[in-house]
């Protein structure tokens, strides 16, 4: 946050899906433009189907966007860039049939880490997560979060400037989702590292983020961004603050609208005929 | 408690399995010595045994078990290696996948013993015939369980391999093929039971040698007991080999 140095840059990104005309066609994402600095935070929120997990997917390189481009470390962006970029999912991102040791080395094998380093990046990170005592077990032995801490030491292990994490808490019950905030908090004030993380909860992002870029209803684009001035790792009294009360209320204000326009869109066609189709 | 409750259970039903087969050998030993069925009918069990004890202790069986033991192993290997194999170049396109699944499924639900006589004509009545139909038929569910297992593999563990630069062999060693493995294993086990069937069913109807043609020998000059025998020894090795394939794909998907 300290240099102000542009890690992310994103100008006039839009999407779509299928062709116009087509059933399937979506506009998810209108012209977004978009600079996210190094070092910090970034959580993108709004209404769902707005298009923020195609921003963060686009900016992956997982997805080429129909127009604008995405710059990485002054690169252009054309496919995944796994030495720049680590990805965390929503869930079920980790081998089955592998221990979290081995998923863990795996990551590093396909990002051409040397084998030497294999093991002690791999300990490391699975320490800074918390779980270096279940490195031998099963992602189907271990409870949600405690997967998602495994995904996360993965990303860890492969020492990219850049995380993105397209709601990682999403499948969690509150009080796992409250307490991996707080430590990712925690871990961020330590690694520095640039952080996008896409999240439907207010909650989150408001004790998360260091900036908050709200989307509007789709096609999606940036509506307004809110800085969040308090310093990482963040004490989990900053919940209980005024501070933080206000912002959440001053989120809740701006995506409430956003949200209504969405769901209003797919409202059942009974309720509407119940007002007498006035509109 | 309730795992001790589970374990009697599977126990009383494992008893009703084992007493029925007991009460069909038992009425089989009354209907050949009290209820006077002609023996050239159905024999006597315990000359059938009699019978089996001289057969294992002659290994009289042995150049009948290499040769159907050679058929299945030259079949089935042949339909594994061809089934995967075009599975997997199948898989690799969804084109394909929409054009040859239907195909491949639609001919498997055809009575492929059919060809049999094809094949006689073509290969001859030796082993060469039994080998093509036991490879046809079970190409089958090879290669169907081949294209399942790939199209079913977990789009996020895909999406997440590439984000972290693995490369299209890494993506296929450690991705694809441990996730389809499961499905791939049940197709094998398939394969394997009907190779087998076919292997022995098409000596029994046209061949030189193997155990299939010994039993329709033995059943044409009335040896009726020896024939039992010959029966209940390949009975017991098609369910050894059962067992053991069974075992062997339990263990291939204990991850699950």
């Amino acid at each position: 946050m300290s240099t102000g140095e542009v890690a992310i840059r994103i100008r006039s990104v839009g999407h779509q899906f299928g062709e116009a005309g087509e059933a399937r066609h979506v506009r998810a994402l209108a012209d977004t433009s978009l600079d996210i600095v190094r070092g910090e935070l970034l959580c993108l929120i709004g209404p769902s189907g707005c298009g923020k997990s195609t921003l963060l997917n686009v900016i992956g390189g997982l997805l080429a966007p129909t127009s604008g481009t995405v710059e990485v470390a002054g690169k252009p962006v054309h496919g995944p860039m796994p030495h720049d970029i680590a990805y965390i999912f929503q869930e079920n991102a980790l081998l089955p049939w592998n221990t979290v040791d081995e998923n863990v080395r795996l990551g590093m094998l396909f990002q051409g880490v040397p084998k030497a380093e294999h093991a002690a990046r791999a300990q490391r990170s699975l320490e800074a997560v918390g779980l270096a005592e279940f490195a031998d077990h099963y992602p189907a032995q271990l409870s949600g979060g405690m997967r998602q801490r495994a995904a996360l030491a993965r990303a860890l292990s492969l020492q990219t400037g850049i995380l993105l994490m397209d709601e990682p808490f999403g499948a969690l019950d509150e009080q796992t989702r409250m307490i991996l905030g707080e430590d990712l908090s925690v871990l961020l004030a330590r690694t520095e590292k640039t952080i996008v993380f896409v999240t439907h909860s207010l909650g989150e992002a408001a004790f998360l983020a260091d900036r908050v870029a709200v989307f509007s209803a789709r096609p999606g684009t940036v509506k307004k961004i809110i800085r969040i001035d308090e310093p990482h790792p963040r004490n989990p009294a900053f919940v209980t603050s005024e501070k933080f009360t206000t912002l959440r209320n001053e989120l809740y204000a701006l995506l409430h609208d956003e949200i209504r326009k969405a769901v209003g869109s797919e409202a059942p066609r009974g309720r509407r005929g119940a007002n007498g189709g006035a509109p | 408690m309730a795992r001790r409750r589970e374990a009697m259970e599977r126990l009383a039903s494992r008893a009703v399995q084992i007493g029925f087969l007991l009460a069909l050998l038992a009425s089989w030993y009354a209907a050949t010595n009290f209820w006077g069925v002609n023996h050239l009918l159905l024999p006597n069990p315990v000359a059938v045994f009699h019978q089996l004890v001289d057969v294992l202790k002659t290994g009289q069986f042995l150049p009948d078990l290499r040769v159907t033991a050679t058929e299945f192993a030259a079949a089935f290997v042949l339909a594994m290696t061809s089934g995967m194999l075009v599975g997997c170049f199948v898989s690799r396109s969804r084109y394909w996948v929409a054009v040859f699944e239907p195909l491949f499924a639609g001919i498997y639900s055809i009575p492929i013993i059919l060809l049999l006589p094809l094949y006689v004509l073509f290969f001859g009545l030796g082993p060469a015939s039994k080998i093509a139909l036991g490879t046809t038929i079970s190409f089958f569910p090879v290669v169907l369980s081949t294209i399942a297992g790939f199209g079913h593999v977990d789009r996020t563990l895909v999406t997440a391999a590439r984000s972290m630069g693995a490369s299209d062999y890494q993506l296929f060693r450690y991705v694809l093929v441990p996730a389809a493995l499961p499905v791939i294993l049940t197709g094998l086990r398939i394969g394997f039971t009907v190779a087998l069937l076919a292997i022995l069913g098409s000596e029994t109807i046209a061949s030189l040698a193997g155990l299939g043609h010994h039993i329709v020998q033995l059943a044409e000059s009335m040896e009726m007991a020896r024939m039992f025998a010959y029966i209940a020894f390949v009975v017991a090795i098609t369910v050894l080999l059962n067992g053991l394939v069974s075992h062997l794909e339990a263990r291939g998907r204990r991850h699950e």
